[in-house]
């Protein structure tokens, strides 16, 4: 009985020394840029994940094939998998940032994991960029420097999801005495637009229900009821995973007219649509970049990347929202060491300071979008040493039952809003944790 | 030959009593803690202190909580993130709200984890094996959606919370090194109260309840005391724990990452560590903390490049054959196997 | 008052499907002992090979779902072979401890396999509202609530009036002696557990075909552990009520309490029930009086 357990043991304690082992090995590669990826293709979320990393490690799989890297520097990827847990993503992030020539720029793909190596990053000086999640508050980039909250945040995208609304119902006076629904996954996720919206009703004089549904929300009807009963004009839905098509499936059968539900930024994607079925036709929701595969870009992609055998997925999530998202992301990134290798020397990889003084001052106008292949797929970014989101600007797009159609032009932000929030919080924040915000010209 | 106890006579009944009786185990002890203390932060690495470290010691201390209930006093609980929550979430309020030195505020954290531990612990004097597995898991639920309440985080706008700096008696615990040496301490002082509970004579009517609770009750003990006791003292350190794993490990806290796949993970540890053995509760949890970061590292060290995905999904598969080949082949986890060693040692290398 | 109706016929439907996990759990532990906590990995088990075959190798769900049936018989055999025969006589705690592995080992196995996107499962089950006067009905809910009351006719049937029903029921209420006559413990294991994989395919149809296929559908067993305690954990008619009343109380109480003190509390609420239920009689509502000796 216990010989064979005995030998069994052993060879698991030898391994766990050959793989110990090799975590302190020393691997560097001077020529080449290193890109950690802290991915969840697994998980309760992995639906999103996996577009998401597949559409970023293509990315750089097109810029290394087509042109060789960037001035010849090639990108070296490597992903961990965080599950989307907190405790998986630090030992991610501590395991890769040193790896290659050193990490300069880590995409945390959640909100726990940003805040757990928020206080990290600071101490490496590693640039993280967040797409939306994160610290709203680190739009404000006098007191984090290296956060980048490009391109938008669900402050800014609710408050363009709201002036959608408006206009749709003919002008900001009409929402006078309307009932608007959100309806949000039961977290501090769906409860952070409340803010935005509780200030725009009572501004605007409609009536805001705040409808929270527990995760991971299998079993919705109670909330539809309550809905339907309210009859909304409009209901803004921020689920987050298997909550979203639930949420759909769930309105649809309570005859809420989907056309009036937007979801919010990270309702947005294919698999809150899919698995919905035909009850998802006619579902909007507002996103930060362009929807569908109709770009230039993707003919690269094709040629180099696609028919080269070189994709990191299947093939089949070309195109999906999350997809783009991760191509958009690795684009920031790119962008960002591109400007950096023009300052300071081109051909050779760039360094921390060198990363984060290009994140810090990034400009990618549409003209340059374009040129990327990227035009109305990539948001343009204009970043500021106070302003580390943008624009924040977001355009609506509607599910037809195969994809998405995109519905309006950019949308603009409500940034007299939107920046004294940041700024409030941030400074609180900086209070807390002893950061003198840094001066801005 | 190596672990010999001939010649080691115990002449009193303080000696026969201690802890480690025999000389070969002092040494061992002894060594490792100097190898802890002392070898570790001056050899290891960065990301092994932050990434490695840091989350075993945390795991060990709630697994060691654990055991007490499951493997000391058979009260089985799936709850365990929840009160690492609630210790977690306790710590910052008292910590952001009141002006508690920082040992207090670990001190008050742990002792109202406590508190919560005895009210969910309520239905195991009517509830027994696993129908009161069942029922912790309204003590996870519960908890979860409690904690995540706006007012437990003040109101955050993101609900995500950083955590205070930690600061004991004047020493601000902010390297990596310095937060190593705090949870080392509190786990190694925390191990051993529960190593001397265990030996005592709650300890003793915790596995009378455990063996056999009615008999346990004919021969006078009180259950409802010994069970509630059993739901205090392990919540407690579990409440530690939770303590530790927001201030030290993440430095944030988010009452969804305490779901109950963290309960299941402590459980596996005792389970793999082995159930009623503080020193399984240790090894469980260097093995659960080790093996996803094995499992990720190795592939790709040996030229088998496995994709991050189908690294998950074998992590997950493993975790769960594991489980179940430790429950047939040693129910007691490598705690037992630690013994077998020990046992081959003292006939090593003359077995007859 | 209207709307009290559809609340709680709404809460009723959700019971039924909550039942429909908790059927699996009741048919293990009534013929075995065995707290099954793998249930609902293999639900999603099922459901990811019916969807994952239809969706990934384009076979027709007429031929998917009787493979899915008798990959559930295989996947019985191995966890007879390789778990049951080996912890036999082990206490219960240790059991159930084995089926969190099981668990864990399936969801594995089933991702190995098919990854871990998500899916659809559209069998085509009418999904449109459907008024009857004006209470809103859902037809998918009714087609739902059907499936489960033929299923539990079946079930009722193999176990009241076949050979094997009566094996099964004799090896529930003693293993010695079920042995001294000569039923063979094993092959029994493989059944039982082969006729939950069937109601876990059931279960992974209605539920995948709910959610989309994917990995969180193993929550919805967070969902019908507590319908297991309520309705006792050997009875079958006891598994449909108790989700009878989790369902609609849950959903009652998301209405009428959540706006109160804040809103989704569903989680949590069925525990609740449950356990208050259970403090006052730990057996469930139709669970076999525990009886303790020494």
């Amino acid at each position: 009985m216990t010989t064979p357990f005995l030998k069994k043991a052993a060879m698991i304690g030898l391994g766990a020394a050959i793989g110990l082992g090799s975590v302190f090995a020393a691997q560097a590669q001077a020529s080449e840029q290193y890109l950690p990826s802290l991915v969840y293709r697994t998980g309760p979320f992995a639906p999103s994940g996996i577009g998401f990393a597949d559409g970023f490690a293509d990315y750089v799989t097109l810029i290394n094939e087509r042109d060789g890297g960037i001035n010849g520097v090639r990108i070296r990827l490597e992903e961990c998998e965080t599950a989307y847990a907190n405790d998986r993503g630090v030992e991610c992030y501590e395991r890769l940032k040193d790896r290659g020539n050193g990490a300069t720029v880590v995409a945390p793909l959640s909100t726990g994991i940003t805040y757990a190596v928020i206080p990290r990053s600071r101490r490496d000086g590693i640039v993280l960029s967040t797409m939306g999640y994160g610290r709203a508050d680190a739009a404000y980039g006098r007191v984090l420097d290296n956060v980048f909250m490009v391109p938008t945040t669900y402050w800014s995208s609710m408050t363009a999801t709201l002036s959608y609304i408006a206009e749709q119902e003919g002008g900001w006076d009409n929402l006078r005495g309307k009932d608007i629904v959100h309806a949000f996954h039961d977290s501090a996720y769906g409860r952070e637009p409340l803010a935005v919206l509780r200030h725009y009703a009572e501004e605007y004089g409609f009536t805001l229900h705040e409808m929270a549904i527990s995760p991971p929300g299998v079993e919705q009807r109670s909330v539809w009821q309550q809905i339907r009963r309210i009859n909304p004009d409009w209901v803004s839905l921020y689920g987050w995973g298997v909550m979203n098509p639930t949420a759909i499936r769930t309105a649809a059968s309570m005859g809420i007219p989907r056309e009036r539900m937007i979801g919010g930024i990270y309702a947005a994607q294919d698999d809150a649509v899919l698995p919905a079925g035909s009850a998802a036709v006619g579902y909007k929701a507002v996103t930060f970049h362009g929807p569908g595969a109709d770009y230039p870009i993707y003919e690269d992609l094709q040629r180099y990347v696609y028919d080269a055998g070189l994709a990191a997925g299947d093939g089949d999530l070309t195109g999906t929202i999350a997809y783009n998202r991760g191509l958009i992301n690795a684009g920031y990134i790119i962008e960002a060491w591109r400007q950096a290798q023009a300052e300071f020397g081109e051909g050779r990889p760039s360094t921390r300071e060198e990363t984060l003084w290009a994140w810090q001052q990034l400009q990618i106008p549409e003209s340059r979008t374009e040129e990327l292949g990227m035009g109305g797929l990539m948001p343009p970014v204009n970043i500021t040493c106070e302003n580390h989101e943008g624009d924040g600007r977001v355009l609506v797009q509607q599910w037809d039952g195969e994809n998405w159609v995109q519905l309006t032009d950019w949308i603009d932000t409500n940034r007299e809003l939107v920046e004294p929030m940041y700024r409030e919080s941030a400074m609180r924040y900086a209070q807390e944790e002893g950061i003198t915000p840094r001066e801005c010209d | 030959m190596i672990y010999r106890e001939s010649g080691q006579f115990k002449k009193s009944y303080a000696a026969d009593q201690a802890i480690l009786p025999l000389r070969q185990d002092q040494v061992f002890l002894i060594g490792a803690l100097l190898v802890a203390f002392l070898v570790i932060p001056m050899v290891a690495s960065n990301y092994v202190m932050n990434a490695l470290l840091l989350p075993f010691l945390i795991y060990a201390l709630a697994a060691i909580g654990l055991n007490l209930l499951v493997g000391y006093c058979g009260q089985i609980s799936l709850g365990t993130g929840g009160f690492m929550a609630v210790g977690a979430f306790a710590a910052w309020n008292l910590a952001t709200r009141t002006e508690l030195p920082m040992p207090v505020v670990f001190l008050l954290a742990g002792l109202i984890t406590a508190g919560t531990g005895v009210l969910f612990g309520l239905p195991a004097l009517r509830i027994k094996g696993f129908y009161l597995a069942v029922t912790t898991l309204a003590a996870q639920f519960f908890l979860i959606w409690l904690l995540q309440r706006p007012w437990f985080n003040n109101y955050s706008p993101t609900g995500v919370i950083s955590a205070p700096e930690v600061n004991m008696f004047g020493w601000v615990v902010d390297s990596v090194t310095d937060r190593y040496y705090l949870a080392l301490i509190i786990l190694v002082v925390m191990a051993l109260l529960a190593k001397n509970i265990v030996r005592s004579s709650t300890g003793r009517k915790w596995m009378a309840i455990r063996d056999m609770d009615v008999a346990a009750e004919i021969i006078g003990i009180r259950p409802m005391a010994t069970k509630l006791k059993a739901f205090a003292v392990s919540s407690f350190f579990v409440g530690i724990a939770g303590v530790l794993w927001g201030f030290l490990y993440l430095g944030q806290l988010e009452a969804e990452a305490f779901n109950i796949y963290v309960s299941f993970d402590v459980l596996f540890m005792i389970i793999i560590g082995g159930l009623g053995s503080i020193l399984g509760s240790i090894l469980g949890a260097a093995f659960v903390v080790l093996v996803p970061i094995f499992l990720n590292v190795v592939p790709s060290a040996i030229g088998l490049p496995l994709s991050t995905a189908m690294i998950s999904y074998v992590e997950i598969f493993i975790f769960g054959s594991l489980i179940i080949f430790f429950l047939i082949v040693e129910p007691h986890g490598m705690a037992r196997l630690w013994s077998i060693i020990k046992q081959k040692l003292r006939l090593w290398p003359f077995p007859y | 008052m209207m709307f009290f109706f559809e609340v709680l016929i709404g809460g009723l439907m959700s019971g039924i499907m909550y039942a429909l996990v908790a059927l699996g759990f009741v048919l293990i532990f009534k013929a075995s002992g065995v707290f099954n906590f793998a249930q609902a990995a293999m639900v999603l088990f099922a459901a990811m090979f019916i969807a994952g075959m239809h969706g990934d190798w384009g076979v027709p769900y007429w031929m998917a779902i009787p493979i899915t049936i008798l990959l559930m018989l295989g996947l019985a055999w191995i966890i007879e072979r390789v778990v049951l025969r080996q912890l036999v006589n082990q206490e219960p705690i240790i059991m159930f401890m084995a089926t969190i592995g099981i668990f864990f080992a399936i969801i594995g196995f089933a991702e190995i396999i098919w990854g871990s996107r998500s899916r659809t499962l559209d069998i085509g089950i009418p999904d449109q509202p459907l008024f009857i006067g004006d209470m809103l009905f859902q037809q998918y809910d009714i087609v739902t609530a059907i499936a489960v009351a033929v299923l539990v006719v079946l079930l009722l049937i193999f176990s009241q009036r076949t050979r094997m029903g009566r094996v099964l029921r004799a090896v529930a209420d003693d293993h010695q002696a079920a042995q001294s006559v000569g039923i063979k413990l094993n092959t029994v294991w493989v059944v039982v557990w082969f006729v939950a994989g069937i109601v876990a395919v059931v279960a992974g149809i209605v539920w995948g075909g709910a959610l989309g296929v994917q990995p969180v559908m193993v929550d919805v067993a967070f969902k019908a552990l507590p319908v297991l305690l309520l309705g006792g954990l050997t009875s079958i008619p006891g598994a449909i009520i108790a989700g009878l009343i989790i369902g609609s109380g849950e959903a009652l109480a998301e209405v009428y309490l959540g706006p109160i003190i804040g809103g989704g509390i569903d989680n949590w609420f069925a525990y609740i029930i449950a356990m208050a239920f259970m403090v006052w009689r730990p057996e469930g509502l139709f669970g076999e009086k525990i009886i303790e000796r020494i």
